[in-house]
């Protein structure tokens, strides 16, 4: 489903990601850990399409279709989708609204009609109540006012709605304590399909313990440097990445 | 030593002639014209105010007003009737009080219609009462503004529907509008008064308006102000504001149209313990200027001051923001935070804010910001991942941004409406 060939990309002329190259099948729940400043999020936004990383070499294919060339809406029509570590605020625009907006953005770029307010206040609320998001914090502003927490179930909620078929975690488990983390992971556990893939970024193996991949990759100095099953998370946990980090610099 | 002779320029010996043309046509007054003859004399020795009158330094109205139009004409009983005042207001349901070419339509018919409380009249000749006289754009308001309308509110009523003050220019060709009113609302009373100025595009109209509303103790006042003229419009307005002991004021302007604009607002502090709000919305693209110059003068004690700016400025269009908060010797207590922001969408776009404070008490709390930027990057980020492409991404953030300085309205039903103007204003954008 999600294809990265040998991807390069920098910031402001700085290298950041030095050949990654990393397969992702449909159903398949693929974790990347690795140590601070290995370039983990660099590889979410560059995936998302975020502007200020030129990608000096590779490919990333969804689908088969390099999507490098497009913008970020058009990647999130075709199915992609980020949850943010850090998710923005936005004064002034109701949840809700957003919420809206986003998801017709969507069925408009893939040629669907747009979802007929019922359905989409059912569905809100559906999925809102199983994250237990509460319909006032969908009365207010995105994401303003609410706790670490909630800004994180908010991004399972939209990825709940907008049901995309790649979904990239970015550090969902920062932040939270033990019993959001439990929400968090029942939500994403609730989505795992056959035709849905999941590549979930970390750097603790705690949210794998909650979400057992099928797959885990270790990232170092802006490469894979090692994959295996969940057994590797348990291996990294125990050892730390110090290794990891000396074979890089070797 | 003698007085060097000064030079006018075209527009302002036009303005001169205009004025010795008015007063043939006016009718003489047995309390003859003082405030008018005195008001044009103002004017004579001033000129025009230049780039080195710090007031106007940002809007050089001796360079700017190359031609004075021609005054309009006083319309017709019936002229302006075909017009609907105010539509772009939506389905605001209010007391309307209507204006065509400065003049002041269906004077007789609309005392009765007025709710109860609430009187209309007319002055022929009133130097202004709160706004400063030596200015040279109030000057030429009370100069050549044919009548002073006067509104009202009786002490203690509260008046339910707000009035809604529509000027209308019905204009073919080039012409000059000039009006004053003068709303004085009593003692405990309350209104919401809606200011609302549109004309013809492609047509440059001119227009100097003058508004003071005075609030007496205890009363409470939203005054929300829609430039909504063409696009080629030259608007001055002045806007002079006095408030009494525990009177409650919030005044709204919000630009959407004229290619130049400056509106100009005095805030008084006429009685203690008095809060005032002052906020703004700006929308400016293409080649528009818009200038925005306040001063908010705490005289009395205990009084609280609030304002909020926020312009956005595309393309080459030019905003100014200069407020000035004064707080006089005896004015202790006093809490004011003035705040100016813009968003700045293209590369040729500029905005000059000024924010000054001038103290003379000791205990006082005042504050200042202003800022000046593009959209976030990581904002629009966020939302495009979410599937929202970039013109409707910068679209929801600017609504966003300007949304804030309405939140202090009372009415939800207005700050829609107002909203709706903002989202007109984004899909002329796009």
């Amino acid at each position: 489903m999600l294809e990265i060939r040998n991807l390069h990309a920098e910031i402001d002329g700085k290298p950041i990601l030095k050949g990654v190259t990393l397969a992702v099948k449909p159903g398949e729940v693929a974790a990347i850990m690795g140590p601070n400043g290995s370039g983990k999020s660099t590889l979410s936004y560059v995936i998302a399409g975020k502007d200020e990383y030129e990608v000096t070499k590779g490919e990333v294919l969804l689908d088969g279709e390099n999507i490098l060339g497009i913008d970020p809406d058009q990647r999130a029509a075709k199915g992609l989708f980020l949850a943010f570590q850090y998710p923005l605020e936005i004064p002034g625009v109701a949840t809700m609204t957003f919420l809206k907006a986003a998801l017709n953005a969507q069925r408009k770029k893939r040629g669907e009609e747009e979802i007929a307010p019922a359905d989409f206040i059912r569905s809100v609320n559906r999925v809102a109540d199983k994250l237990g998001i509460s319909r006032e914090m969908l009365r207010r502003a995105l994401n303003v006012g609410f706790s670490g927490g909630e800004k994180k179930r908010m991004e399972i909620l939209q990825m709940a709605l907008f049901e995309p078929r790649m979904c990239v975690l970015d550090e969902t488990d920062s932040g939270l304590d033990i019993d959001a983390l439990r929400i968090v992971a029942e939500g994403v556990n609730a989505l795992r399909a056959k035709d849905r893939a999941f590549l979930v970024i970390t750097h603790y193996q705690r949210l794998l313990s909650h979400i057992v991949p099928d797959t885990v990759h270790v990232m170092a100095d802006g490469r894979i440097v090692k994959s295996g099953g969940p057994e590797l998370a348990s291996e990294l946990e125990a050892k730390g990445y110090a290794d990891f980090a000396a074979q890089t610099a070797a | 030593m003698t007085a060097p002779t000064p030079i006018r320029t075209k527009a302002e010996t036009a303005l001169m002639a205009q004025y010795e043309a008015l007063r043939r046509e006016l009718p003489k007054q047995a309390a003859g014209q003082s405030a008018r003859e005195a008001a044009m004399a103002t004017f004579a020795a001033s000129g025009l105010p230049h780039r080195r009158i710090e007031a106007y330094h940002y809007t050089d109205l001796r360079n700017l007003l190359r031609e004075a139009a021609p005054l309009a004409h006083r319309p017709s009983a019936t002229a302006g009737s075909s017009v609907e005042a105010g539509r772009f207001l939506g389905d605001i349901d209010a007391h309307e009080i209507i204006f065509v070419n400065g003049s002041l339509m269906h004077a007789e018919g609309l005392a009765s219609q007025l709710p109860k409380g609430v009187s209309i009249g007319m002055v022929a000749d009133t130097a202004p009462g709160i706004l400063d006289g030596n200015d040279a754009v109030v000057a030429l308001n009370t100069a050549l503004s044919r009548e002073t309308v006067t509104l009202e509110i009786a002490q203690g009523v509260a008046v339910e529907r707000p009035l809604h003050l529509a000027f209308i220019q019905d204009a073919g060709a080039p012409q000059a509008v000039f009006a004053r009113v003068c709303v004085r609302i009593g003692e405990g009373a309350s209104v919401t008064l809606l200011e609302s100025h549109e004309g013809p595009n492609a047509i440059a109209t001119q227009s100097n308006i003058g508004v003071e509303i005075a609030a007496a103790d205890d009363a409470r006042v939203e005054h929300v102000r829609v430039n909504a003229e063409g696009d080629k419009a030259f608007s001055l307005s002045s806007l002079g504001l006095s408030l009494g002991h525990r009177a409650c004021a919030l005044s709204l302007n919000l630009i959407l149209g004229s290619a130049i604009s400056r509106h100009q607002i005095l805030a008084r502090f006429a009685g203690a313990e008095a809060k005032l709000r002052l906020d703004g919305v700006g929308m400016l693209d293409g080649g528009r200027h818009a200038d925005v110059t306040l001063v908010v003068d705490h005289a009395m004690p205990g009084g609280e001051s609030r304002e909020l700016f926020k312009t956005v400025v595309d393309d080459r269009a030019n905003a100014i923001f200069q407020g000035k908060i004064i707080v006089r010797p005896h004015a202790q207590k006093t809490d004011g935070k003035m705040m100016s922001a813009a968003l700045l969408l293209s590369e040729d776009a500029s905005m000059s804010n000024k924010p000054e404070l001038e103290i003379f008490a000791d205990d006082v709390q005042c504050g200042h910001g202003a800022t000046c930027g593009a959209l976030d990057e990581n904002l629009l980020f966020y939302l495009m991942a979410r599937g929202i492409p970039r013109r409707e991404a910068q679209a929801i953030l600017i609504r966003s941004f300007l949304g804030e300085a309405l939140e202090e309205l009372s009415s939800d039903e207005l700050r829609e409406a107002l909203g709706g103007l903002i989202d007109s204003w984004l899909v002329r954008r796009s």
